[in-house]
């Protein structure tokens, strides 16, 4: 419908400037034209449809679309006109007051082929003028790409009673946009347009800008020329910024994936290799909740979130205990061997998934308050990937909290430091050990709900982060919270800016080969724990 | 002072397993080519292939055993080294498919003709000459593993640190290998080989020979792993096993010693990948796969860390497992099975087939014996070591 506006524009300023000569003089010029539809004459109809359309009444664009599609309907004798809603209901065209029913003499307004073209010229100018915001903004974005020139006097009339401000810029941009391609526009006006667009900012400003054609005055030419420029250096600036909400996000992820592996290797001295499949039983608990809402209860959809991150700390986190228990407490000491074990694990624990789900992804939808996205300045963020960094940045800060505040953090902190001396101190370090290998399990398993949300729930889910993770907490040190935290967030935002200089594999690549010089220089990671112990 | 060396190093099993190798280095290959085609004696091609490829993983497990059983080095990259081998044969192998390419290309390889290489990419030239292919098998991971271990080493990474590197190593490279810009064929890998020092790759005879030169490097394999660690070397390595502060303390350099163990089991497992490529026909870079590196771990551990014979009868009881179970019925079920081994191996079984067997076995040896031996009860610390920490 938008797509041929311009010559909808062009014959509705043309039916507007007839009727202005026309019909010099009518009282209450609305009502008159509206009764004009039921004389069914042709010539009376176009006349009624520029009178009605340049109205600037609310009930206009009713009328002009209930026309459109037969559904306005003229009563000869009493020259009253209705508009049939598209739900049945109808009101007075003229007044806009509910009707009962249409009265049976009453017939659709006819239109023959040159009336259906103003009409459909009118419903575009309309949207210019339309009620609705979104509605005008998309019209003057189009008239902003089209640039031409007949829409001129519609849109500085549309741009003179706007009042919402996003309307009111994309139409000032549309006006701009016509004038540096008006010939005869004056040198000022189209200077004073170059800074409109500038202000946009935007890629599409500055392919407007690049494209205005060399038949310019040399002033212009130059304007644009540095308004390019300065539009280049803003968008450097918001690939920048996109560049680090990007790295951010990944970050978020990182953090999430680790958070748990760096408890469990902090504590516990233990590399779960299972830990990237806690994280996958983590969104099949999502996916389980969500199948359960959706045949039982949808209208709890939106919630299934909230009911899965508990489900899924206390599944992950029970397989976790269940685990520790049953595997690794005889392993403690070996720690390549705790290697092997889990990675075993991880292997069983994938089949399982993949037996009892099959090997295929699994839909885990978004609730409503987690689909779509804003715009900020030049970049677009997506409500999904916000809530995770909330989320992840929430959960890190109840576990930091935890470990400083609980008596079981104040345990492991001391595990963690020296184990045979907290040991002598009376802290039951096994019970310390499954309950710290069950919170890093249920932390995955959380970690899953929020993965579920932006990756592929499959069998293989886990292992796409597991090394990641590991390199996250390798880089960041153990034993310290914070290591972690700044270890996913450079490595995400490192990945984001390497990424478009290098191409998203050679990007990781060079994170990885980075990471195994860094190791060179800290063996124990950003934030090392100091201590007298010696390695063996 | 070699030959002595040698017969000193070699006890009864590892005398047993040597001519074990030999006898099916020399049996299969004849029995493959002599016998006729129905006799009940006579073994198929495709199992020699089979057994060929479990040879080549044996070798690949003895270089994992050498670092991991006597000097505590878990590498889980080392796959890794394994296909560098691999791609350096595999290059060989392309180059000598020439003009019978489906592009008949001369000079370039067809991926290269279908992705628009304008010419040869510079670290492909020189393999069209076998010894310089053959070269670069041994120089090309022995000097990653130089660079990488003299890194790694000098800054003490040790531990899960050094394993979990490791695997990021040949991670990163499985992502470049994958790359089609990377000039190794991307996913595809190099494949569809032809000719083998003018020998066709897929005739019986060639492929019987390939065994026989497999187990050949098996045995060979083997009696240098087995000079390393019966040497005054090895024993430094076992000391550092299990308390590497401690013989830093001694004054030995420790990353020397780990870095020169490091560089020969890369070169070893180089070699194996070489020898794997023209059996199984195909290099592409799913051998980077993490998993496949921890897979060959568990082999040693399955057969016995610290034993050298274990590492090569791991390798092959694993593989010859893994086939019989994903061919069958089973199927489904292997990576259940697989995983349970992890497991349980680590749980129940920590010294291996080998190992377990040796425990119950020199105590009985060493009553029969009873104290005449000495010098042999110094041997058992050497071929049944003590777990480390």
């Amino acid at each position: 419908m938008l797509a041929n506006l311009p010559a909808r524009l062009c014959t509705l300023a043309l039916s507007l400037f007839l009727i202005a000569f026309a019909l010099p003089a009518m009282a209450g010029p609305f009502e008159d034209a509206v009764a004009k539809f039921a004389n069914d004459d042709f010539s009376d109809t176009d006349a009624a449809i520029g009178v009605v359309a340049s109205s600037g009444n609310p009930l206009a664009f009713p009328i002009i679309s209930a026309l459109k599609d037969g559904r306005l309907m003229a009563d000869a004798d009493s020259k009253k006109v209705y508009v049939t809603g598209t739900d049945g209901k109808s009101v007075d065209a003229a007044t806009g007051a509910a009707v009962a029913s249409v009265p049976a003499s009453a017939s659709a307004v006819r239109l023959n082929n040159r009336l259906r073209r103003t009409v459909d010229a009118a419903l575009g100018g309309l949207t210019l003028l339309s009620p609705d915001v979104a509605t005008r903004i998309q019209a003057a974005q189009s008239v902003f790409k089209s640039h031409e020139e007949s829409a001129l006097p519609v849109v500085e009339s549309a741009l003179a009673k706007e009042t919402n401000k996003t309307a009111k810029t994309a139409l000032s941009e549309a006006r701009a946009a016509i004038i540096l391609f008006k010939p005869d526009a004056s040198e000022v006006d189209k200077l004073e347009a170059v800074a409109t667009i500038k202000s946009r900012g935007d890629q599409e400003a500055m392919a407007f800008l690049t494209g205005i054609g060399s038949d310019q005055p040399a002033s212009v030419k130059a304007g644009a020329a540095s308004a390019i420029a300065s539009i280049q250096s803003s968008l450097a600036v918001w690939s920048g910024v996109q560049n680090a909400w990007y790295g951010l996000s990944l970050g978020s992820v990182l953090l999430l994936a680790a958070i748990g592996l760096a408890i469990t290797f902090g504590v516990m001295g233990v590399i779960n290799m299972a830990h990237g499949e806690m994280v996958m039983l983590g969104a099949y608990t999502t996916f389980v909740v969500q199948e359960v809402i959706r045949t039982r209860y949808p209208g709890l959809f939106d919630y299934s979130l909230l009911i899965a991150v508990p489900l899924a700390f206390l599944v992950a986190g029970a397989i976790g205990v269940l685990i520790e228990r049953s595997i690794i407490r005889f392993l403690y000491g070996r720690p390549l061997e705790t290697l092997l074990a889990t990675w075993g694990l991880s292997l069983v624990l994938q089949q399982a998934v993949r037996t009892m789900f099959g090997p295929t992804n699994r839909e885990v939808g978004n609730p409503s308050w987690m689909s779509g996205a804003f715009e900020l300045g030049q970049i677009t963020i997506t409500y999904n990937r916000l809530w995770i960094l909330v989320f992840t940045l929430a959960v890190f800060a109840i576990l930091l909290a935890m470990l400083r505040y609980t008596a079981l953090g104040l345990e492991m902190r001391a595990v963690t430091q020296n184990r045979r001396m907290a040991a002598s101190m009376g802290i039951a370090t096994s019970r310390v050990d499954a309950l710290t290998f069950g919170l890093g399990s249920g932390i995955a398993g959380i970690a899953g709900v929020a993965l579920s949300q932006i990756d592929n729930v499959s069998p293989n889910l886990g292992q796409s982060y597991i090394i990641d993770s590991f390199m996250v907490v390798v880089f960041g040190g153990v034993g310290n919270l914070w290591g972690t935290l700044v270890g996913a967030f450079t490595l995400g935002i490192a990945n984001k800016f390497l990424e478009p200089v290098a191409g998203a594999v050679l990007g990781k690549i060079a994170i990885l080969v980075l990471i195994i010089l860094f190791i060179q220089k800290r063996p124990r990671g950003l934030f090392a724990l100091k201590g007298r112990a010696v390695e063996a | 002072m070699t030959p002595h060396m040698l017969t000193r190093s070699l006890d009864r099993g590892a005398t047993i397993f040597l001519l074990v190798v030999a006898a099916i280095g020399v049996l299969i290959p004849l029995s493959n080519l002599l016998l006729p085609t129905g006799s009940f004696l006579h073994v198929p091609t495709y199992l020699v292939a089979l057994w060929g490829k479990y040879v080549c993983y044996a070798i690949l497990a003895l270089s994992i055993d050498l670092i991991w059983g006597y000097c505590g080095i878990l590498s889980l990259g080392h796959g890794a080294f394994f296909a560098l081998g691999g791609y350096a044969m595999g290059m060989y192998l392309m180059r000598q498919i020439g003009t019978r390419g489906v592009y008949g290309n001369p000079i370039l390889p067809d991926f290269m003709v279908f992705l628009n290489y304008p010419k040869l990419p510079w670290y492909w030239h020189g393999f069209d000459m076998f010894w310089f292919a053959a070269l670069m098998v041994i120089v090309v991971p022995g000097l990653l593993a130089f660079c990488f271990g003299w890194l790694a080493f000098r800054s003490r990474v040790t531990g899960v640190y050094l394993s979990i590197i490791t695997q990021a190593m040949t991670y990163a490279l499985l992502l470049g290998f994958f790359r089609n810009d990377f000039g190794f064929g991307g996913n595809n890998g190099l494949t569809d080989f032809k000719d083998i020092l003018g020998f066709n790759v897929q005739a019986d005879g060639t492929r019987a020979t390939l065994f026989m030169l497999s187990c050949l490097a098996l045995i060979i394999g083997f009696l240098i792993c087995r000079s390393i660690v019966s040497s005054k070397l090895g024993k430094v390595l076992i000391a550092i096993r299990d308390a590497e502060s401690r013989t830093r303390f001694l004054g030995y350099r420790v990353e020397s010693y780990k870095l020169f163990v490091f560089t020969v089991s890369a070169c070893m497992a180089g070699v194996a990948g070489a020898l794997y490529v023209p059996q199984v026909g195909i290099i592409n870079p799913s051998e980077f796969a993490p998993g496949n590196s921890i897979e060959a771990v568990i082999w040693v551990a399955v057969g016995g860390r610290g034993t050298l014979v274990g590492a090569a009868l791991g390798a092959v009881v694993v593989n010859y497992a893994k086939t019989f179970f994903t061919s069958g019925m089973l199927a489904p079920y292997w990576l259940f099975m697989l995983g349970a081994l992890f497991i349980l191996v680590t749980l129940l079984l920590p010294k291996g087939i080998v190992g377990t067997f040796n425990s119950w076995w020199e105590p009985w040896k060493a009553k029969k014996e009873s104290a005449a031996e000495v010098s042999a009860a110094a041997e058992d610390g050497v071929t049944e070591p003590k777990m480390a920490e």
